[in-house]
């Protein structure tokens, strides 16, 4: 594990139950990503990038192995603990964009504020702030999912996996419901927030024609994650 | 309530559904708790007022006595051993019997009472009446045009009316009230029906065996039908309640597995389970208030202009109570709705598998 970094996994083991045997999902795995550095994760449907993921949000605890976050290791954790370290230290983008039906694209941010417990007031103008940020105009912010684009709404997802402030940015297949032009400057904006967040930012995904804007680029093939 | 509030008025028809339930079976709770009382009243309004510990039923010598004013009589016998008891500060002995009064050729039914001033209810205007005089309810002397010096025929005994009183009833029949000895010939009866019992203690003996003693609020039980009639409102109450709750409760089991996807994004981010849960009772508790609220203002006012027709007793007792119970029963049935959320693994929320 290099010092720099926010993420690291060492030699992670991800197993799931198939049958009376178990299947290998993440074989040996190690991951270093340091803050403001932007690492993707390219390989084929199957072959593990969500389960890489899920472990590394701490919703998945692996088999063997090391997943340490922002410097504290993650294996001794609680689910209390856990839950708080998803709400201080990671943000989530979700490969469809899982947005709250009932909330416009401020309120996704400020429920994640108020789960928080900041004052929904206070994160009021952060949230507009982020959402501009990401490209919503102000009359975008008051729709609802339903009435945004698919891409706008992977940007609502994008600014509210950042509304925490975290040091870690996971994000799975940000582009697999939108068009190749939407999905590149949904990467480009990707690359852009791990640069002014300084998040360690991993990017999951089959295409690799997104690719040219990440840092390092790793692939991962039956479990297993090696260079280019 | 960030979520909960907004998710409220996003799915605003399925909710004002579910608080349009709510209420309406509020307002019929309220209508039945206050009919239950209203009828309670009619039926027991004269035996409850009774200045008595207890009351004293009888039966001849050799029969087993019961709790039943139809079926009571106590004998002189069975008086003078209560009256000589040790403990016992009074025994009144009372007559009642169902009978007809007819006042300026309108005939209304009255149960009759024969006793002496001292268990007379309040007077209004008059003095208790003597042998020859009788005492009538307020309501019945409006609803007859009967007033004091007015003679009327109670049973087949002609009687001049001394008194007006509060208003009691008896078996749904308003109460009037005559001398034991007048009672006796106007309800053709030798004895009088029971004893209103003042102190502590009972009589030896054979007095002691033809006699049973029950406190004032068992005696109501010796009312003819009054147990049937309130135990199958009750009843309807109860069932009220369950219905309303296992209501409630379906309605959030469906909305909880409706929104796992959400619980899942949310537990994901970082809300904890107690948040989620906390949420959506809150959620509920919304829901209940406003629909029991709703029902409540609507029940009491329906009952309030219905009482001019039926035995209805609006109080805050007979509107709180239902709607307490309500809200509370309703949070149950929505707690184990919801206890769902704790369950929903964030893990969902990650992939495709949506
Ligand atoms: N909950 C589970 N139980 C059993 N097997 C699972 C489970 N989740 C994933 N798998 C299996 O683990 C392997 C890796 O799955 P994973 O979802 O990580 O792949 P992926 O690379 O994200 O694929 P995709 O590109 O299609 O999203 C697959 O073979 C999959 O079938
Ligand atoms: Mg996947």
């Amino acid at each position: 594990m290099s010092t720099s970094s926010v993420l690291s996994l060492e030699a992670v083991k991800l197993t799931y139950p198939d049958g009376d045997r178990r299947l290998t999902a993440l074989d040996d795995v190690c991951l270093d990503v340091a803050p403001g550095e932007l690492v993707a994760v390219a390989g084929p449907s199957g072959s593990g990038k969500s389960s890489l993921l899920a472990v590394a949000a701490t919703l998945l605890r692996p088999d063997a192995g090391r997943v340490v976050l922002a410097g504290r290791d993650t294996a001794g954790m609680s689910g209390r603990e856990r839950t708080a370290l998803r709400r201080e230290r990671i943000g989530i983008v979700f490969q469809q964009a899982n947005l709250l039906p009932s909330l416009t694209a401020e309120e996704q941010l400020l429920a994640v504020a108020h789960l928080r417990g900041e004052s929904v007031r206070a994160a009021r103008s952060r949230a507009a702030e982020l959402l501009e940020s990401v490209g919503l105009d102000a009359a975008k912010r008051r729709r609802r999912p339903h009435q945004l684009s698919g891409g706008e709404r992977q940007r609502v997802n994008i600014a509210r996996a950042l509304s925490g402030g975290p040091s870690v940015l996971l994000v799975d297949e940000p582009t697999s419901a939108l068009d190749h032009e939407r999905g590149e400057r949904v990467v480009e904006l990707l690359a852009e927030v791990t640069r002014r967040h300084r998040t360690a930012t991993v990017l999951v995904t089959h295409d690799r024609a997104l690719l040219g804007v990440a840092d390092r680029v790793l692939s991962m093939a039956d479990g297993r994650l090696g260079e280019g | 309530m960030f979520v909960a509030l907004r998710d409220i008025r996003f799915a605003r028809g399925r909710f004002a559904l579910m608080g349009s339930v709510v209420a309406l079976i509020t307002t019929l709770v309220v209508f039945l708790y206050g009919l239950t009382d209203g009828l309670a009243r009619e039926a027991t309004s004269a035996v409850a007022g009774l200045p008595a510990d207890r009351i004293v039923f009888g039966a001849p010598k050799g029969a087993e006595p019961e709790v039943s004013f139809s079926g009571s009589s106590v004998d002189d016998g069975q008086l003078a051993a209560w009256r000589a008891a040790p403990g016992v500060t009074s025994a009144e002995p009372f007559g009642v019997a169902m009978t007809r009064l007819t006042a300026a050729g309108k005939a209304s039914s009255v149960s009759a009472f024969g006793a002496s001033g001292r268990l007379l209810p309040p007077l209004l205007s008059g003095s208790a009446p003597g042998d020859g005089g009788v005492a009538v309810g307020e309501r019945l002397a409006r609803e007859s045009g009967v007033r004091v010096g007015d003679r009327v025929t109670l049973g087949a005994e002609e009687l001049t009316v001394s008194a007006i009183t509060a208003d009691r009833s008896h078996g749904h029949a308003p109460s009037v009230w005559t001398t034991l000895a007048a009672w006796q010939r106007a309800a053709h009866q030798q004895q009088p029906t029971a004893l209103a019992v003042t102190g502590t203690g009972g009589p030896d003996g054979p007095a002691a065996e033809a006699t049973e003693a029950v406190g004032a609020d068992a005696a109501l039980e010796g009312i003819d039908g009054y147990a049937a009639e309130h135990g199958t409102l009750q009843l309807l109450q109860g069932f009220l309640f369950v219905v309303s709750a296992l209501v409630v409760g379906a309605f959030f089991t469906v909305w909880t597995v409706q929104r796992r996807p959400d619980v899942a994004v949310l537990k994901a981010v970082g809300a904890s389970s107690g948040y989620l849960v906390r949420d959506a009772l809150g959620q509920a508790a919304a829901v209940l208030l406003a629909g029991a609220a709703l029902g409540a203002a609507a029940g009491a006012g329906g009952g309030a202009l219905a009482a001019a027709a039926v035995p209805f007793e609006l109080s805050a007792a007979t509107v709180a109570v239902p709607v307490g119970a309500m809200v509370l029963l309703g949070l149950a049935g929505s707690a184990l709705a919801v206890r769902r959320i704790t369950s929903v693994d964030p893990l969902t929320a990650l992939g495709a598998s949506r």
